[in-house]
């Protein structure tokens, strides 16, 4: 029954990124779209961390930093082809996450947000000050990934938009799925106990910080391959990527669509990356409205936008 | 040969002595009791028991090993657990997921076959999914399996945490007031569950305000009040000790017939 469940939401977003591009009323949406992806990606990263085992991170955007940041500088310092810095930096963030999460994530609440928060600060800091390596706070380009020139031989001509639509779409699907597995196994549902009670959890065996740890180290490797992408797509970095801005707007699209929903941090994704497109006001106050929603989201949808229109619609049906 | 052993345990919480030079042991297939008035320091010593609390002097000993203050998810690897006088629900899980992470001991393995879903994984999930419904079963909670486990009542709620803590087969079972807000025919449910797990060789140590189901199930009972031990014997031995009567049971009887 899970099982089914499982795939019913993974085909109804793959068939919504199917249909999507038939509204599009330029090549210039395909961007939008690939970024909704990217940064869906990162989101449903903290739906593990947050949603699954109830720690918060409001430093994640320090991960994407190390993910984009290894894109932009192991291709040329250590000569890695772009796809194999994806995983250079995925595996980075790993191991950091496992490093810092271990005395973190004994830490609780408040104590915990600020933690991660300094880390994901260190990492801005560091990126924005080495400057020899990074060009500071200008940011610097980023190589091609080179697989599109690859399908172009293979004869496949497309738009760089629909190239990185395609590819963030997939890698997206990919994430879902992973975090839909991990949803209904013995980790995951170890994860949602100790977020309903630690002491219970323990009482039935669970290493409460080892399972935070693992949700820690996962939702980081997220984030990184998120940060990865976003910098290969751009060709160009800077270290915001990695700046408080970016956690809290990681933290708002989570808690927007629903924490505890991989579907619904989806949704707060799409809603809060096409925001800034379609007001353009949006971009000049974009601290107050991310406040804002934040507030609002808290006070009237405090499970998030998906999961109160489910419950609303399950309520109605009986 | 006790399973579980107890030795002068104490531990004071600032100036007050919650629990103070407490001894005692429980056999396989044993009832002990423990009993006395509110704040006399039951729960405090469930506390220590089972690694929650560490204890200020004193020391536990497990099938005859040291395992004072030893982390609680390693006690439960041992096989000890207990459910919570104040409940501690996984409240946003369903009523089968709650029991299921009971079995997490039975059903954890690699992560990367849980991220990746696993045959194996898979396999792990569905065994005990069927040993859950069947513990639901035992506590008559199969109809609400499917249920978000915060929707449930109070009673209903302690019957879960029991079925939760029989998930991981424990050799010693510490209960904190399970009959606690269950009606009439709950509690005689709860009772016969409680005759039947120790019948099959678990060692139970209850605490449990109703005293007519005290009486009738304990084996053996230990009395604290204000933190000491008072008094320990048989139902009837205890029953029959002025010490008792004057600090718990009287004053108990009278509340029992004024409820009834
Ligand atoms: N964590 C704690 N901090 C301070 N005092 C505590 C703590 N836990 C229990 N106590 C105190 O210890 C005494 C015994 O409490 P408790 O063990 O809960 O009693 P019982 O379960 O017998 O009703 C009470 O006075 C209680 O206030
Ligand atoms: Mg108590």
């Amino acid at each position: 029954m899970t099982c089914r469940r499982k795939w019913i939401q993974i085909s109804i977003i793959a068939a919504i990124m199917l249909v999507l591009p038939f509204f599009f009323p330029s090549g210039y949406y395909y961007r939008v779209g690939a970024l909704v992806f990217v940064n869906a990606l990162s989101v449903v990263g903290l739906v593990i961390l947050v949603g699954y085992a109830g720690q918060i991170s409001l430093g994640h955007a320090g991960f994407a930093g190390i993910g984009a940041y290894a894109c932009a500088l192991a291709p040329t310092h250590l000569g890695l082809h772009p796809a194999v810095a994806i995983l250079l930096g995925a595996l980075i963030s790993a191991a950091l996450a496992l490093l810092i999460g271990r005395p973190i994530l004994r830490l609780k609440g408040y104590y915990l947000g600020v933690a991660t928060l300094g880390f994901g600060i260190l990492v801005s800091m560091v990126l924005s000050n080495e400057r020899a390596l990074t060009g500071g706070p200008d940011g610097m380009s980023v190589p091609d990934l080179g697989l599109r020139s690859l399908l172009r031989d293979m004869g496949w001509r497309i738009s760089g938009g629909e190239f990185w639509y395609g590819l963030n779409a997939v890698v997206l699907l990919i994430g879902i799925w992973i975090a839909l597995n991990l949803y209904q196994s013995a980790t995951g549902r170890a994860m949602r106990a100790l977020h309903g009670s630690e002491v219970a959890a323990q009482t039935v065996g669970i290493d409460v910080p080892r399972i935070k740890l693992q949700a820690f180290v996962i939702s980081a490797v997220y984030a990184s391959v998120a940060g990865s992408l976003l910098a290969l797509q751009n060709g160009f970095i800077t270290p915001e990527v990695a700046g408080f801005m970016h956690s809290v707007e990681m933290v708002t699209m989570a808690v927007l669509g629903g924490v505890g929903s991989v579907l619904g941090a989806t949704l707060g994704a799409a809603i809060l990356t096409l925001l800034p497109q379609v007001l353009t006001v949006f971009a000049e106050y974009e601290q107050l409205v991310l406040g804002l929603i934040m507030v609002l989201v808290m006070i009237f949808l405090p499970r998030g936008l998906l999961p109160s229109i489910v419950a609303k619609l399950r309520g109605r049906g009986e | 040969m006790s399973i579980l052993e107890v030795k002068g345990l104490g531990i004071s919480f600032g100036g007050l002595r919650a629990v103070n030079d407490v001894s005692f042991a429980v056999k396989p297939g044993e009832i002990v009791s423990v009993i006395g008035p509110n704040g006399a320091g039951k729960t405090t010593l469930f506390n220590m028991i089972s690694g929650v609390y560490m204890p200020g002097v004193g020391q536990v000993f497990l099938e005859g090993q040291d395992i004072t203050a030893r982390a609680p998810y390693l006690l439960a690897r041992q096989g000890l657990t207990r459910t919570f006088q104040n409940l501690q629900i996984f409240q946003e899980m369903t009523v089968l997921e709650n029991v299921i992470a009971g079995f997490h001991l039975t059903e954890r393995g690699p992560i990367w076959a849980d991220l990746l879903s696993w045959p194996s994984a898979r396999k792990r999930a569905g065994e005990v999914r069927n040993g859950a419904y069947e513990l639901l079963t035992r506590v008559r909670l199969e109809k609400a399996a499917e249920e978000e486990a915060g929707n449930l009542s109070y009673g209903a709620l302690k019957r879960l945490e029991i079925a939760r803590a029989l998930a991981m087969s424990p050799k010693v079972l510490l209960l904190d007031e399970p009959a606690a807000g269950c009606n009439a025919v709950e509690t005689e449910e709860i009772d016969a569950l409680i005759a039947e797990l120790a019948a099959s060789g678990i060692a139970i140590l209850l605490v449990e305000h109703d005293m007519k189901m005290v009486m009738r199930i304990s084996n053996h009972i230990v009395v604290l009040d204000h933190g000491e031990k008072i008094a320990e014997g048989t139902p009837t031995e205890v029953s029959r000790n002025p010490d008792v009567i004057a600090a718990y049971l009287g004053s108990e009887e009278e509340t029992a017939h004024a409820d009834g």
